[in-house]
């Protein structure tokens, strides 16, 4: 399946729920310097990872599918539990190019330039995560077909 | 401040990511975005200019741990909605706790090496 952008999504979430996220990533971002000043940046580097937006989103997402059953008239659905369980099944697959953005970021700053470490850490998540979701949907198909084929 | 910038470019940047992971289909796509490093990107960045390269690398050593325990986070995450269908909202926030005691464990493994 191709990856597509759909504009109409944004009209979808409100800007309440954009403020929220705004807010909740500056606060974070904040707080992790906080913690980095008071205890040292081996502990406030922890934070880098924290996820802070991880709830709003995935209660976003449940509260989206949820809104639209109603609409449909189902108002007893665990759809929306089963979407935000969609998007952590994502979050998995981030987290762990996560892993590798903070390698990168670790081993390349002291012998590179921070731009460039930057640049190529965040090209690293992104094609490293991408390549897990092809990974993983590609591994889906294979058992749904040989599962069809043993019937 | 320096707070202040601190939170508007942390806020710009996980809206940006935010945005993305919205606009971008299928959804199983977009939820690597719920894990896009948005605030590291924008503490690194500001930590750089301000204490230096070897200062964002010790912070980017401990984030390591950070991330293989939002890796687990995230596993929980998909046990508790996707299976025990839990909502959303305790699951995710009772998933904190895990968050911190895992990022400990691998923090002092990381020490330990």
């Amino acid at each position: 399946m191709l990856i597509k952008i759909d504009w109409a999504a944004l009209k979808k979430t409100k800007g309440s729920e954009y403020f929220v996220r705004f807010v909740l990533g500056g606060a974070i971002t904040v707080v992790t310097g906080l913690v980095a000043k008071h205890y040292g940046p081996a502990v406030g580097g922890l934070f880098l990872a924290f996820p802070a937006i991880f709830p709003a989103s995935a209660t976003l997402v449940e509260q989206h599918e949820r809104d639209k059953k109603r609409r449909a008239g189902i108002m007893h659905t665990l759809r929306g539990r089963l979407s935000a369980g969609l998007d952590a099944r994502g979050a998995v697959l981030g987290a762990i190019a996560l892993i590798a953005f903070a390698a990168v970021i670790w081993k390349g700053l002291p012998i590179a330039r921070a731009p460039f470490v930057l640049s190529i850490a965040l090209a690293i998540w992104f094609a490293l995560a991408t390549l897990l979701w092809r990974v993983r949907r590609l591994h889906t198909r294979w058992r749904i077909l040989s599962h069809g084929k043993h019937r | 401040m320096q707070l202040l910038l601190r939170f508007l470019v942390g806020g710009t940047l996980v809206l940006l990511f935010a945005v993305l992971g919205d606009v971008l289909k299928p959804k199983g796509f977009a939820g690597l975005f719920a894990a896009a490093p948005s605030v590291a990107v924008a503490t690194l960045s500001l930590t750089i200019l301000a204490d230096g390269k070897s200062y964002a690398a010790i912070e980017a050593r401990s984030m390591t741990a950070g991330a293989a325990a939002f890796c687990l986070y995230a596993v929980l995450c998909v046990y508790l909605m996707a299976i025990k269908h839990v909502r959303a909202a305790p699951a995710a926030i009772f998933g904190l706790l895990a968050w911190g005691v895992s990022a400990g464990a691998f923090f002092a493994a990381l020490e330990l090496l």
